[in-house]
């Protein structure tokens, strides 16, 4: 058999999708959560990496996996915070403020890994700390099984957790039942006393929280360091992913799970002489045409229901 | 009884600067059916959104249980026992009716989940204490507006409001669920609420109310016992002027048939049957006036004549050209202005200028534009001579919309409208929250249209619009015509009402 | 002065943004900086010191000045579009690859390469034009996916047919000399990019504020039902708009390549759709304050390379400091509550005019 095929059949293959999955899915369901409040936050690439940036920063300075961790988050919903407030308080369009927060994020990171590192590419002369990877034990042990779910980065194990979290979040929280009244229907919860404007915040922060993850994930586990505008897209390709499966938890996590899949793909073949441009454009492809066939789809039924 | 609700002196300026109230004052007793009447415009929904802490006043006081309040939003509103009952109703479509009900007060569990239980159960009770059924775990956009608006009532009464303000809601309801709107209300009184109701329907303010305010021009004109005054009375002081049923002259002479309508049939998005087999004929030389409650199907047939919206069946002609499908550009191209219901939301480019809210129509015709060029300097001479003729007040052609007053925004509407030499005029609600002069202009003007042989098919849901300058006057109701009348001058209003309430129907 | 301040409120506003964003440069640079008066200095006069520098600061305005307007034509018939970066791709890398492989006279293959580029522009912009006025596809994220795609398939056409491998990096063959933009300002590398991005910013002028289809574009963009009302092609709008978009973007990346590298050698996107979010924010769509825009911006980014080279401060500061400038321009709320205190004050005096009249 044809090493590549045997490669791609092989446990490596799966656990290499989750791998490169867990970056998309993160701030996927940070976008899931923004677009079932009505809003649509693509300020998750600039999330991710000011959350990244410090997570490095500050595990190289303390040495503290712990304070990374929170510091990470902390800047992370920082930027989603003032994202809220542009937008919520000051009447931005949260399209043009969140280009101007992805914007900010790349060029304040890089400005400061030169003033905190000396240099503008990357943290290598700062040593960072990773979360660990975890074996799971009997898991491990079992074969095909074992070696694709097994031996994660603790933090991908964690995002199968968040996407249950945001499940419950959503359809089983007051918090939840608000964002979806809020998403559906402003002024209806308006009505009742809801403070939309609280309620958007709450989500656009809980966007920050879960992208943060991703963003750490990328700097101190999926790698271990920080480069320039490390996030290389993900958080726009998380808004494909969350919009290919509706805004909903499933859906969010297949929408990711194709991505990681397509870009596993990617990486796998790359002995091949077919060009990785091509095999990297796949996802967005994907996305466009889905997209396109969804939203054809729709007009056609409000066309069917009609005539009928 | 005493006083519930007390407004001193209320002001509220828009940040747009548009002065919505100019000192309101106005006491509500307690446990009483109090009406607020005026046209559109007059700032009573303003008010409302004042009372219920969607906007904040500039001035004023507002006294609830006779302490001073500031109310500063709704969550504050609802605290204090005031719930509101939207014209628009505010219900998330794809949650179920019970969430929608209990939505802002959710019971929980483990202080962190939503308990599913208890939510049905305090809903059920809520039911079952004021009387209303509704499908609980049915998704709201399933049902239709009747059971909506009881989900709005009810979750008005489950945050134990006292005060209860409804804004215009019969707008939506056909005649029997008004009715049960109404017995529903009544019992709600006997149970100790207080009841605001908005209105412009005058029969109903005489129906239900006990005590009615006017307001008009965002000042309270009068409050009085409803026994006390007649709906005529009630309708002069909205206004603020005798109110003349004196008709226009009538035509000299009237041509042959020119738009011909028929067989029209139109089921919208939401799969409700809107218009009904709908065919009549508009002559040149006569203003053939549609009389109907808001929401019959007029909006939907004046959008199809113009080619806004597609019709599901039916067909349309101008003189012997079928028209039927074609776009809103065709249909101008060949003599058809369209004076717009909503005069904000299709009528003007509110932030463009006078000028090129005039051109929307023409500004690809000699000499407006030479190929694909625009003659700014035509543009303005052909604006500034529409001012003038319209006695549009602006300050020149180039002053955007939005600094006009309602009035003259319609009178740009007007001017472009009528400036196109048009062979049909299709006008929906053509005077509807402007003012007397205004209005007066607007009714001449289509006279002479008509006197000049055009076209003019006039909606409007206001009976005295419709009986003063109708040449033959039909009505709609539920989508169909009900009725027609061939000779207005003999027609009252008290004729009209009931084939207008589906009460009573000469076709078909 | 009260109607002053309300008439120029977004001008005002736009200063004060500008200006608060220096204030916060100026502090940052105290703040880190070990010799503060060289940094500033470098900074702020920097591109005026050196004919050299001077000549960076223009060339750099060309793209963004072409990208602002590929970005200002769709958001004045209210569509975003965030796609211009992608078509600029993608229009310099299929440009490239005709015109290294084409022999023509001067004048014409540098017209029929800017129009190749301009046209592979303008299909990135048809396709979410297209989806949209059709189908109602969001087009925002239709058109930051087609960002990747073109950058994708641009990299693979160059790495893969077009690749120079004597050049030791991953660059393009070298265009045909007749395809150069000259350079006319010796001592500099200011090259024609910078006349064809004013000629088009005058042109996109005259087409949006003189034109038929300007008119069209300007009054969907106000009130779209009122542009179908009147009876003008909404639907063709849109695509327009979009198509008129991606192709100034495509035109403004080839103007690069045919100017100032003359090779196809980017291997990152360079961002100037970006920057032509920027501009045409702070030029509030208007083309000609789009030229200023990006005028200040290019200065400010020169500007950041100069310090950045010659003292301690890293050039990126330029990109915190823009977007904090974006930021202020589009909150809406900035300054608001002073403008409609002035409002509501103008409103009662005219109320207290009209009263006796009444």
């Amino acid at each position: 058999m044809n090493p590549i095929i045997k490669s791609i059949l092989s446990p490596k293959f799966i656990f290499a999708t989750i791998r490169v999955m867990t970056p998309i899915l993160y701030p996927a369901i940070g976008v899931a959560i923004t677009a079932l409040a009505g809003s649509i936050n693509i300020a998750l690439e600039g999330i991710m990496l000011m959350a990244a940036f410090t997570g490095v920063m500050v595990s190289g300075f303390t040495g503290s996996l712990w304070l990374a961790l929170f510091a990470g988050v902390a800047a992370g919903v920082a930027m989603a915070a003032i994202l809220g407030y542009f937008h919520l308080q000051l009447k931005a369009d949260i399209i043009i403020a969140a280009i101007a927060l992805n914007m900010f994020a790349s060029g304040m990171t890089i400005f400061l890994l030169y003033v905190f590192a000396h240099d503008k590419g990357t943290s290598s002369s700062l040593k960072s700390l990773v979360f660990p990877s975890l074996d799971i034990p009997l898991l491990k042990d079992i074969p095909v099984v074992g070696p694709m779910l097994s031996g994660h980065n603790i933090l991908t194990y964690f995002v199968f957790i968040a996407v249950i979290v945001f499940y419950y979040l959503i359809y089983k929280t007051p918090l939840g039942l608000r964002i979806r009244a809020v998403g559906q229907n402003p002024d209806a919860a308006e009505s009742v006393g809801i403070n939309v404007k609280r309620v958007r915040l709450y989500s656009l922060l809980l966007s920050g929280f879960f992208g943060s993850f991703g963003g750490l994930y990328l700097a101190m586990g999926y790698v271990s360091w920080f480069s320039r505008d490390m996030t290389a897209g993900r958080g726009f390709i998380a808004i494909a992913a969350s919009s290919l499966g509706g805004n909903l938890p499933l859906g969010t996590f297949l929408g990711s799970l194709l991505f990681g899949i397509v870009n596993a793909f990617a990486i796998f073949i790359a002995p091949l002489k077919i060009p990785s441009e091509f095999i990297q454009s796949i996802p967005y492809l994907t996305t466009v045409i889905v997209l396109a066939i969804y939203s054809i789809n729709k007009s056609r039924k409000v066309k069917r229901e009609v005539s009928e | 009884m005493g006083t519930i609700l007390s407004l001193k002196n209320i002001v509220k300026v828009y940040p747009n600067g548009v002065v919505a109230n100019k000192g309101i004052n106005i006491d509500v007793q307690e446990n009483t059916i109090h009406a607020i009447v005026g046209e559109n415009g007059a700032g009573k929904s303003t008010l409302m959104k004042i009372i219920f802490g969607e906007e904040i006043p500039q001035e004023g006081e507002i006294l609830y249980k006779g302490k001073k309040v500031k109310i500063h939003n709704s969550l504050e509103a609802i605290a204090m026992g005031i719930g509101m009952i939207h014209q628009h109703l505010m219900l998330a479509p794809d949650l179920t009716v019970a969430e929608n009900i209990i939505l802002g007060e959710e019971p929980v569990k483990w202080k962190l989940f939503l308990d599913s239980k208890k939510i049905l159960k305090k809903t059920e009770e809520a039911c079952k204490e004021f009387g209303f059924e509704v499908p609980l775990n049915k998704l709201v956009k399933d049902l239709p507006v009747g059971i909506r608006q009881r989900i709005e009532i009810l979750k008005v009464l489950i945050r134990n409001a006292e005060l209860i303000i409804l804004d215009e809601p019969t707008s939506v309801l056909t005649p029997q669920e008004t009715e049960v709107l109404f017995k529903s209300l009544k019992e709600l009184k006997a149970k100790g609420k207080t009841i605001i109701f908005i209105s412009h329907k005058l029969k109903e303010v005489k129906v239900i109310a006990d005590r009615v305010t006017i307001i008009r021009d965002g000042k309270d004109i009068a409050t009085e016992d409803a026994s006390k005054l007649t709906e005529h009375e009630i309708a002069e002081l909205m206004v603020g002027r005798e109110i003349s049923f004196e008709r226009i002259p009538e035509a000299e002479k009237t041509g042959e048939a020119y738009l011909k309508v028929n067989g029209l049939n139109y089921i919208n998005e939401e799969n409700l049957h809107v218009l009904k087999n709908v065919s009549f004929e508009v002559r040149r030389g006569e203003i053939l006036g549609l009389a109907g409650v808001e929401g019959n199907g007029q909006t939907e047939l004046v959008e199809i004549l113009t080619g806004l919206r597609e019709a599901t069946s039916g067909h349309i002609f101008l003189g012997e050209r079928e028209i039927t499908g074609f776009t809103p550009r065709d249909i101008r191209e060949l003599g058809v202005s369209h004076i717009p219901e909503d005069r904000m939301e299709n009528g003007v480019a509110e932030k463009s200028t006078i000028q090129e809210n005039i051109i929307v129509d023409r500004y690809y015709k000699k000499p407006f534009a030479r190929g694909m060029v625009l003659d700014w300097k035509k543009i303005t001479e052909h604006s500034e001579e529409l001012i003038k003729q319209f006695k549009i007040l602006a300050q020149s052609s180039k002053t955007p919309v939005s600094a006009l007053s309602g009035g003259n925004i319609q009178k740009v509407v007007v001017a472009r409208e009528l400036s196109s030499e048009p062979k049909l005029i299709v006008a929906d609600q053509p005077t509807r929250g402007i003012d007397v002069g205004s209005e007066e202009m607007v009714h001449e003007l289509l006279m002479n249209a008509r006197d000049n042989g055009i076209a003019v098919f006039l909606v409007s849901a206001d009976l005295d619009e419709i009986l003063k300058i109708s040449s033959r006057i039909l009505v709609i109701y539920n989508g169909e015509i009900v009725a027609e009348f061939d000779s207005p001058a003999k027609v009252t209003q008290e004729q009209l009402g009931p084939y207008m309430l589906g009460v009573k129907r000469d076709k078909h | 002065m009260e109607k002053f301040i309300v008439k120029y409120f977004h001008l005002i506003r736009t200063i004060i943004a500008v200006l608060i964003g220096i204030v916060i440069s100026v502090l940052i640079i105290f703040i880190i900086s070990k010799n503060p008066g060289f940094s500033l200095k470098s900074f702020f006069l920097g591109p005026l010191l050196s004919k050299g520098r001077f000549g960076n600061f223009i060339e750099t305005a060309s793209p963004i000045i072409l990208c602002g307007l590929a970005i200002s034509i769709p958001f004045q018939a209210e569509q975003f579009n965030i796609g211009a970066e992608g078509a600029l791709f993608i229009g310099a890398a299929v440009g490239t690859a005709f015109a290294v492989s084409t022999h023509m006279p001067a004048i014409l293959h540098i017209t029929t390469v800017l129009l190749i580029a301009g046209i592979t522009g303008a299909i990135w912009g048809f396709i979410p034009g297209i989806l949209k006025a059709k189908w109602n596809t969001d087009e925002l994220v239709i058109s930051l996916m087609m960002n990747y795609v073109a950058y994708f398939l641009g990299l693979y056409l160059i790495n893969y047919h077009f690749r120079d491998k004597s050049a030791g990096f991953l660059v393009s063959y070298e265009l045909p000399k007749t395809a150069w933009l000259a350079q006319f300002v010796p001592g500099t590398r200011i090259h024609l990019g910078i006349i064809i991005s004013f000629a088009f910013a005058i042109l996109t002028y005259y087409f949006l504020y003189h034109t038929t289809r300007g008119y069209e574009i300007r009054t969907t963009g106000i009130n779209k039902n009122f542009a179908r009302f009147g009876g003008i092609n909404v639907f063709m709008v849109i695509v327009l708009s979009q198509v008129l978009g991606g192709f100034l973007a495509g035109i403004g990346g080839m103007t690069e390549v045919m100017g100032l590298h003359r090779r196809f050698n980017w291997q990152l996107s360079p961002g100037y759709g970006w920057d032509g979010v920027v501009v045409a924010i702070i030029g509030r769509n208007n083309p000609i304050y789009i030229i200023f825009a990006a005028l200040f911006l290019s200065y400010l980014r020169t500007g950041g390379q100069i310090m950045n080279l010659l003292s301690d401060i890293p050039s990126e500061m330029v990109v915190a400091i823009q977007s904090i400038i974006i930021l202020l321009i589009t909150a809406e709320a900035f300054l608001e509550r002073f403008k409609y205190r002035i409002t509501i004050r103008e409103a009662k005096r005219k109320e207290a005019i009209d009263e006796p009249n009444n």
